[in-house]
């Protein structure tokens, strides 16, 4: 595998610098690569796809026929992030985090972000994400956003933005831990070389979050994962991560609401259950409090939740926060509650809004990235610079017609990754997705889910549209520990069992 | 354990259950038709065992070896093929899969996608013959993975349960299908073709060899005797009840003498029946009659698990227990 004949194309390239030389961070993986034989690279894709058949790591696409399973195509170059890059990146999303839940939480008290004019109430009343129901409630700990998976990306300029918060249900976190599981298999001896961070504590770590959430009266919690069921598109991550952390996975109809503690169903009779962990949209969690035809929730759940008989990660209501114009204004949220410049910039957004954005973008829809305030997975998005006439004037007349769901942004020139396309290494655009646990403290997964655009010179990485994704390496530096350095921990728990000492 | 969790892992074993069966049943057919001439008439007798002739009527108009096959294995729309038995077994699987091993989940992904692929295009299929005994084999994995990776507590006894239950019933049908079905008229006991039969009731059991063993000859009785009443032979009904009783009562959390609800009741009444029956007592007043009952009684033991764990029961409001509070 050479780099001789790889085309930059002009883009960032996370492993090439501009005279398309690896990186310092990648010279281990480079060097292996370079020296596979020829056919060994397509040799161990097709391995690896083959074992994600097996393995059934899957979704299923929305609109196609029920039991659709696909496999997250899974390309097995991994992107790399050298360590002093990843300090800056962890100290932002902290940052960001932390001022996100202060704002949510105010969101639904006293509203001080709105009267001292950081935001409108307009934004946020009309935000989706918004619930009327959820004021004044007092989540445990005053955590509303446990889990959130913030994007980034990576600029022309070699500047990592932060693209969009996700708080809803951010998912993908399962493919992460199962990419990392098959990457140690594919490529141990460039593992053994490098100082890569491991990604393995997450469920455990993720259960200590959620389990910080149940009353301290409680001494051994019950926590359960709430899934909507095997047809929602996420449900292999549901039932992995349930299994992961040692929970029960359970379905709306498999708990009851009974003197204002919530039960599941056993075959010994009903156990309370104190923390879920629900992978349920606000929308279905409960009929009694929201929608009413929702089958996927459970009645009188929300009613348990304010009396604070049951904890819920992540708290309903976080998701007005979960908003595109919302976050737009989130600098200006983190210098307001916290006093501090926000570390990760966002990527420049035009808000459709206010008016001078909104002339702006009509003007120059076909340079910009527009997007509809709510939507996910990569729909309801328009790229002007690769749409015809037709389709930007079709979406001017959307802005025109609801300017409070849109905004805009600058084209941008994502990083690319090499990426393996038949018998040799293409760059393809990805971006990032860590994600951020809020317990007892903040902890940010070292790597994420990087997605990537497989199809050529396409921007869109959602994996509902024809994305698939990397490994994500994170490099230890001379301050990490032991432990948090894959290789070492494999080899000293090596030594243990052979009762050798180090 | 969750009351859909144990539904789906009961279900998840007999699914698998019964596509060996069928399987099973089909590869010894294919072996007996080697050595019959009248080659149609014994195809019928196949899908009169899995009790779905009814079914096969309305879309196949002969019993031909093809039709048969086809019903059997890749009909999608008959619940009961094996295609149809392992993907249900493995939608239960994929539901529950935070509960099983991942090596279980490997191999019954991997057992459907071959038979899927077999199905949807005939690819690796090799001949009938081999393609039956993988099917068998891959089932056995299936069950040796799951018993040797599973922690035996009470999800692996409900899956046992499935499996057992399913077995005993598949078992007897087999020997209600010969003895009703494959053997018109008395004048022919003793002949070779009966015997031939008969062998092959025990292949499709998997029991000849261990028969042989135990009983020498081959005779009608005796075959009754090992598939119905063996304390030993791992696939007899006696046996699998008795498994699907202590299987009950580790769920229950009691010894298996004690029946602590209708259903352990039932599986703890038939199993002492089996064990101490007279096979004569059993022959001379109409196996045929008695296999019918027995599998009346499986369909009760069915409902009544049902009944006990999986149904959705209301919680009676009342004052929090002090276990409960403090929990």
């Amino acid at each position: 595998m050479k780099f001789r004949d790889y085309n930059l194309g002009g883009f960032f390239d996370e492993m090439l610098d501009e005279k398309g030389r690896p990186r310092p961070s990648v010279r281990h993986l480079a060097h292996t690569l370079q020296a596979l034989p020829d056919g060994e690279l397509i040799r161990r894709q097709k391995s690896a796809d083959r074992a994600l058949i097996q393995m059934g790591i899957t979704f299923n696409v929305y609109g196609e026929s029920a039991g659709v399973e696909k496999t997250l195509p899974f390309d097995l170059v991994p992107r790399i992030i050298a360590a002093e890059e990843w300090t800056q990146i962890e100290l932002g999303l902290k940052q960001r985090i932390h001022a996100l839940n202060l704002f949510i939480n105010d969101l639904y008290h006293d509203q001080k972000v709105i009267r001292d004019g950081i935001v409108s109430a307009h934004v946020i009343e009309s935000s989706k994400g918004f619930r009327k129901q959820c004021i004044g409630m007092k989540p445990a700990r005053g955590i509303w956003c446990h889990i959130t998976g913030t994007d980034l990306v990576r600029n022309g300029d070699g500047q990592i933005y932060v693209l969009e918060d996700n708080l809803r249900c951010p998912s993908g976190v399962s493919y992460v831990l199962e990419n990392r599981h098959l990457m140690k298999s594919l490529f141990p001896e460039v593992f053994a070389a490098s100082n890569v961070r491991p990604v393995s504590n997450y469920p455990l770590r993720l259960r200590d979050a959620l389990e910080f959430l149940a009353p301290s009266s409680v001494t051994a919690p019950r926590v359960v994962l709430l899934t909507p069921g095997v047809f929602n598109s996420a449900y292999f991550e549901h039932s992995f991560l349930a299994q992961q952390m040692g929970i029960e996975l359970v379905e709306g109809s498999d708990l009851v609401v009974s003197d204002n503690y919530v039960w599941m169903r056993t075959t010994k009779g009903f156990e309370r259950v104190d923390v879920i962990y629900r992978r349920i949209d606000d929308d279905f969690l409960d009929p009694e409090a929201f929608r009413p035809d929702s089958m996927l929730g459970v009645p009188g759940l929300m009613e348990v939740y304010k009396a604070g008989n049951v904890a819920l990660a992540n708290a309903p209501g976080s998701g007005v926060a979960d908003d595109k114009v919302v976050y737009a204004y989130v600098p200006r949220i983190i210098k307001y509650y916290l006093g501090e410049d926000a570390i990760l910039p966002n990527v420049p957004t035009y808000i459709c809004d206010e008016e001078k954005d909104l002339a702006y973008v009509l003007e120059n829809i076909n340079q910009l990235v527009v997007k509809a305030a709510n939507e996910s997975g990569g729909y309801g998005m328009l790229i002007g610079p690769h749409s015809t006439k037709e389709q930007c004037a079709d979406f001017a007349q959307r802005i025109k017609a609801d300017p409070r769901n849109y905004i805009a942004q600058p084209t941008l020139s994502l990083s690319r990754v090499p990426t393996v396309v038949g018998d040799h290494l293409e760059g393809r655009h990805v971006d990032l997705r860590p994600y951020i646990l809020y317990g007892k403290e903040i902890f940010v997964m070292p790597g994420g889910l990087t997605r990537v655009a497989l199809k050529k010179g396409s921007l869109v990485v959602n994996s509902s549209q024809g994305g698939g994704s990397k490994d994500t390496w994170v490099l230890a530096d001379d301050t990490t520990k032991d432990e948090d350095i894959e290789a070492r921990v494999a080899i000293s728990s090596q030594t243990q069992s052979s009762g050798e000492t180090a | 354990m969750l009351s859909r969790v144990a539904e789906s892992i009961y279900w998840m074993g007999r699914y698998v259950e019964r596509a060996e069966s069928v399987a099973r049943f089909i590869g010894v057919n294919l072996t007996l038709m080697l050595d019959s001439s009248d080659r149609e008439q014994q195809w019928w007798p196949l899908v009169n065992t899995t009790g779905d002739h009814e079914d096969f009527k309305k879309r196949y108009q002969f019993a031909t070896e093809e039709n048969v096959l086809r019903f059997l294995t890749f009909d999608r729309e008959n619940p009961n093929s094996i295609i149809s038995c392992l993907r249900s077994a493995r939608e239960n699987a994929r539901s529950v899969r935070e509960i099983i091993s991942s090596e279980m989940w490997l191999q019954l992904n991997t057992f459907y996608l071959k038979v899927n692929d077999a199905a949807t295009n005939g690819k690796g299929m090799g001949s009938p013959h081999d393609f039956y005994t993988d099917v068998k084999l891959a089932s056995h994995l299936f069950t040796g993975i799951t018993d040797a990776t599973m922690t035996h507590g009470e999800a692996w006894h409900f899956c046992r349960l499935g499996r057992k239950l399913e077995r005993a019933d598949k078992t007897s049908r087999i020997l209600d299908v010969k003895y009703f079905i494959l053997l018109p008229s008395a004048a022919e006991v003793g002949t070779p073709l009966d015997d031939t039969q008969w062998a092959a009731v025990l292949r499709s059991a998997s029991a000849f060899e261990m028969y042989r063993k135990k009983h020498g000859r081959i005779w009608p009785k005796g075959i009754v005797q090992f598939l119905l009443l063996d304390a030993e032979f791992p696939r007899s009904i006696r046996f699998c009840l008795n498994a699907a009783n202590d299987s009950l009562s580790a769920i229950s959390g009691t010894p298996p003498d004690q029946a602590v609800n209708k259903v352990e009741k039932l599986v703890c009444g038939l199993h002492s029946d089996l064990a101490s029956s007279d096979v004569d007592k059993i022959i001379n007043s109409g196996l045929h009659e008695y296999l019918d009952n027995l599998q009346d009684q499986l369909n009760l033991v069915g409902t009544g698990i049902f009944e006990t764990f999986f149904a959705r029961r209301v919680r009676e409001t009342s004052k929090l227990t002090p276990t409960e509070k403090t929990q």
